[in-house]
């Protein structure tokens, strides 16, 4: 607690001047309109932090009222996830930009509400790109296209259909430094891509939805981007064959880096003319790097892939197109499905995707389109109040992974686990968890789990 | 051994020694349990030599329930405990407390499943890394991660150091390899974590887990990814007349968009080892060497081999020489693989060293290190994976010479330090254990690691697993939970309140 004891000495001494900024403007604006130490259940003035220094400032005051704390970057989703109230809403968005390209390091830093946008953009200037492929959920949820933070991404743990062959955010995410709901800034990881000193809370930031810490900074791995790609496709073919084929293709010296199924209904909605008007279900499987690479491997999977009968070959354009479409689920986009129906995201093993996926559909009427070999699925499911939560967890749990509610109305998100219930172990050990971070349970609780 | 503090020795655990000794044979009969000093006396160091310690007692548990009861008799009872794999540990890791219980998991070394078609194998901890590629290479897969020393490390072990091998630049580290585990808490409690799936629901444990220096739980069950082998490997040797050149080389393949399978660098005084050791055709005149492997369908290597080719030709490469057959390519690869004990030929002892850097800095470094080597009258030779810019710089020293492991040990203090201040870190793959536990605050303040400390508390309240590795102080959890927040009081009371 030195650090706040510090900062408590220099706000004494020097007043206001030195929190001359937005920040401090907004706290106390807030203070104007909530008065001192009430809870408000009504969103206030996002506080929007230009430096890590505010953050801490925020986080700090925070904690004396005793008030929570909800993080955003864009804040483009903020209405998916359980439904939770907060007190206060952090917005990063002002805390943006690079600060470190090393392109033959492998190397970027950003500050957590740089957008991430501006990171692909730049990355793919020097040919490099983030390789696990984060999603943008503006199709799928109906928002603004293109929005999403570092920051968000990261607590996110966003990852495409590049997943299977590499990895997702958190593999990737090499450092980050941030606020805990202790509200003291720390860091941890380094900007080198090889690096074991100390735990690696790097991990743990991926996919804690801001409950931990608000991240200020973060460094990441980025990658060359392959020189070319295309795709090939497979039709008519039901999820169990579809299933078979992708792994003999995952399992094979083809290197795909991606596989995926999509039903006929779903195919009428991708944007590629040649598949949507084929009528027919496709399987499709991705073949990156070097031309003469893909040649080679092109030929050893259609060898491979005779079985499934005839195959079509999707050239660079298409491919891409085809790939953004899954990575985005823009299938099941609220602009062609309605924004009401649910999709539930379900990780599980390869083998086990077209038989969850079959009783998804048996019992829910779900649509479902197979990601990563069969191992992910995004199942759509009927309106209803309940999005079919039960269902879908007598469902998942036998076959291993879990399941999370992705889109659905506010009132079904506040009735249901959006996050894959956790048993006794791994709900304590959870809590402790949180507890080392954010003892008071400021920052964005309830967004996962009901008290963390 | 030099000025290593221990967490200091719990004299009533001692004293009930007898007691503690019957009540873990009562859990695992038999040979399981070791207690007397000369069958303990292979237990007393890890592959850190320079640091031994004879344990209370040494338990060899076989099935997950025994280690839950093991360890809940120890947390029942106060008792320290060091999980142990195979014991190559680099830093100490491994290394026993005179009142703890080594817990070796040894006997846990079954591959229980191996599942092709998730392209994952389910192992327990004691089975060693190469052992896990042995199951799997008939049917054309391998488990990609590599450590030099993957003929004796154990998987458990990989975990918790989160180990690296000549690979790792494109294949991940073993926390990218790895989809579930089973660990025992300090408390006995059993829990499992991932699967043949991706990813966490909630938050993700097997990423701490992972390279946690079994502080955190002991791993029982292990789930891997398993890879297809590529179709062909074929390696480049490429001699430098200068570091910076080779340095300039690594940057202009990667920045041509080739990751390479493998890329590792040596400098003089290793590739004079390396040569002199085993005969590999190494260049003698060139003060870097570079060797890049390719893998890969045969025509991707053949187009990337000439496009290395090319790049090396154009950093004023003195030496370019590609393997012809698989032979040549394993020759040129021994040399690098054996560069630890072709310096252990050329002095009686040598310190190896681990940090990362940005691998622009690496003249810049390697100059450092030059004058380091004068400052403390000690050689030193540098192997180097050059793709992620891991540096093993080799210390040569004598431990007869009075003085001279102290020398060793300062030198290679020195160098760790240059690596955080030319923007790296103090380990890129042996992990922190004891060997780097004092240099922590070159790279964290006391905040950062209260923080990672307070991870610790959320598994090992008591401080009981491995007590003494990677934190160079110990902080009561109870300490280190407390706020300065209570009901009713404001603890910052000069902030602008809302
Ligand atoms: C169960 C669940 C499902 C979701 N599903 C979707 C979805 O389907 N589509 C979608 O678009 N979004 C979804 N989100 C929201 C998530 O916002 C995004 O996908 C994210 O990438 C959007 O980026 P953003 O910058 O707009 O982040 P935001 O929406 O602003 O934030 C995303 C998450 O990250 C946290 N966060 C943001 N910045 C930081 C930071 N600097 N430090 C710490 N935490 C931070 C937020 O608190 C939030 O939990 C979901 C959230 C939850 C809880
Ligand atoms: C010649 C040589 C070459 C090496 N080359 C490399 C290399 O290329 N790359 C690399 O990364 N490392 C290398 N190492 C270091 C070492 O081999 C690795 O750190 C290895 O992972 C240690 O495994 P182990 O089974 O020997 O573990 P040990 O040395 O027995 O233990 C290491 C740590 O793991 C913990 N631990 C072990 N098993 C478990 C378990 N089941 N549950 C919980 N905690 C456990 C121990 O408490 C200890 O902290 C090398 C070592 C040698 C001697």
């Amino acid at each position: 607690m030195l650090r706040s004891a510090a900062t408590r000495r220099v706000s004494k001494h020097e007043a206001a001047p030195s929190f001359e900024t937005s920040a401090f403007r907004a706290l106390l604006r807030m203070r104007v309109v909530h008065g001192c130490g009430h809870r408000s259940n009504t969103m206030t003035d996002p506080i929007k932090p230009q430096s890590a220094q505010d953050v801490e400032a925020a986080v700090q005051a925070a904690l004396a009222d005793g008030r929570t704390l909800e993080t955003v970057g864009h804040g483009s989703k903020r209405a998916i996830g359980r439904a939770a109230q907060w007190d206060g809403t952090l917005d990063l968005s002002a805390l943006a930009g690079i600060t470190l390209y090393e392109p033959a390091e492998l190397v970027l830093s950003a500050k957590a509400g740089t957008s991430l946008a501006e990171i692909e953009a730049q990355v793919a200037a020097n040919n490099q790109q983030l390789a696990f492929e984060p999603m943008d959920f503006a199709p799928l949820l109906g928002t603004e296209p293109g929005r999403g933070t570092l920051g968000g991404m990261l607590a996110a743990n966003l990852a495409g259909p590049r997943r299977i062959k590499a990895g997702a955010a958190r593999d990737h995410m090499l450092a980050f430094s941030g606020v805990s709901g202790r509200g003291e800034t720390f860091k941890s990881g380094g900007r080198v891509v090889k690096n074991v000193t100390g735990y690696d809370l790097s991990k743990l930031m991926a996919g804690s939805w801001g409950t931990l810490t608000v991240m200020t900074d973060a460094t990441i791995k980025v990658l060359p981007r392959p020189e070319a790609q295309e795709s090939l496709g497979l039709f008519g073919h039901d999820s169990v064959d579809a299933g078979q084929a992708m792994r003999l293709a995952m399992n094979s010296a083809g290197e795909s880096s991606a596989a995926a199924h999509i039903a006929e209904t779903a195919v009428k909605r991708l944007p590629i003319a040649s598949l949507a008007t084929n009528g027919r279900s496709v399987t499709a499987i991705r073949l990156e790097g070097v031309p003469p690479s893909i040649a080679h491997r092109r030929e050893l999977l259609r060898s491979i892939l005779r079985p499934y009968g005839d195959i079509a070959t999707l050239d660079e354009a298409d491919s891409q197109a085809l790939w953004r479409a899954v990575r985005d689920v823009t299938p099941f986009a609220a602009a062609a499905t309605g924004v009401d129906r649910p999709v539930w995201r379900i990780s599980t093993a390869p083998t086990r995707g077209p038989e969850v996926g079959a009783l998804l559909t048996a019992s829910l009427g779900a649509e479902v389109l197979y990601d990563w070999a069969g191992g992910l699925l995004w199942a759509l499911v009927p309106a209803s109040e309940d999005a079919g939560v039960a269902s879908v967890r007598k469902i998942v749990a036998p076959a291993g992974g879990h399941a999370t509610l992705i889109r659905a109305s506010a009132a079904v998100r506040a009735a249901v686990d959006v996050f894959d219930p956790q048993n006794a172990a791994i709900a304590i050990l959870t809590r402790r968890v949180k507890e080392g971070f954010d003892p008071k349970g400021i920052l964005n609780p309830g967004r996962m789990y009901a008290g963390v | 051994m030099s000025n290593l503090k221990m967490p200091e020795v719990e004299q009533s655990v001692l004293s009930r020694r007898d007691d503690i000794v019957a009540a873990l044979r009562a859990i695992v009969p038999g040979e399981g349990v070791i207690a007397t000093e000369r069958e303990m006396k292979p237990y007393e160091s890890d592959g850190l030599t320079a640091y031994r310690q004879i344990p209370m007692v040494v338990v060899l548990p076989d099935t997950t329930e025994q280690v839950s009861r093991v360890l809940r008799y120890c947390y029942d009872n106060g008792i320290r405990v060091v999980p142990r794999g195979s014991g190559t540990s680099l830093s100490g890791g491994a290394l026993p407390l005179a009142d703890g219980v080594l817990l070796g998991m040894g006997k846990f070394n079954r591959v229980r499943e191996i599942d092709y078609e998730n392209r994952a194998a389910i192992v327990e901890p004691g089975v060693t890394n190469l052992a896990i590629t042995k199951a799997v290479e008939d049917e054309g897969f391998y488990y990609a991660p590599d450590p030099s020393s993957q003929i004796a490390c154990s998987i458990g072990g990989n975990i918790a150091e989160n180990s690296g091998g000549v690979h790792c630049l494109k294949y991940g580290l073993t926390t990218n390899n790895v989809l579930g585990c089973e660990i025992v808490l300090i408390t006995g409690e059993i829990v499992r974590i991932g699967g043949k799936h991706l990813d966490a629901g909630g938050y993700d444990l097997l990423g701490i887990i992972t390279g946690s220096e079994g502080l955190l739980g002991v791993v029982t069950e292990v789930t891997v990814r398993i890879l297809r082998k590529p179709e062909t490997a074929r390696a480049l040797l490429v001699g430098f007349p200068t570091s910076e050149d080779g340095g300039d080389c690594v940057a202009k393949i990667i920045g041509a968009g080739i990751i390479p399978g493998g890329m590792e660098m040596m400098d003089a005084p290793a590739i004079r080892a390396a040569e002199d050791f085993l005969h590999c055709g190494y260049p003698l005149d060139v003060e870097a060497l570079l060797i890049v492997e390719l893998d890969g369908p045969e025509a991707e290597c053949t187009h990337l081999m000439t496009r290395v080719e090319a790049i090396a030709r154009g950093c004023n490469a003195s030496v370019i020489k590609a393997s012809q057959s698989e032979e040549e390519r394993l020759l040129f690869w021994a040399g690098r693989k054996a560069a630890f004990p072709a310096v252990g030929r050329i002095s009686p002892d040598y310190y190896c060293m681990d940090g990362t850097i940005p691998r622009a800095k690496l003249p810049l470094v390697l100059q450092r290190m030059r004058e380091m080597s004068e400052k403390h009258g000690l050689r030193v030779a540098n192997v180097f994976h050059a793709g992620d810019g891991n540096l093993h710089p080799l210390i040569l020293y004598d431990a007869n010479k009075p003085g001279e492991l102290e020398r060793a040990e300062a030198f290679g203090s020195d160098i760790l330090r240059l690596c955080v201040e030319v923007g790296g870190v103090l380990t890129g793959e042996h992990g922190v254990g004891v060997e780097k536990r004092d240099l922590m605050p070159a790279m964290f303040n006391d905040i950062d690691l209260a923080q990672q400390q307070r991870l610790k508390c959320a598994f090992d309240e008591k401080g009981l697993l491995n007590p003494g590795k990677v934190f160079p102080t110990l902080h009561r959890c109870a300490e280190l939970g407390r706020m300065h927040v209570h009901a009713g009081k404001v603890a910052f009371p000069d902030l602008p309140r809302f």
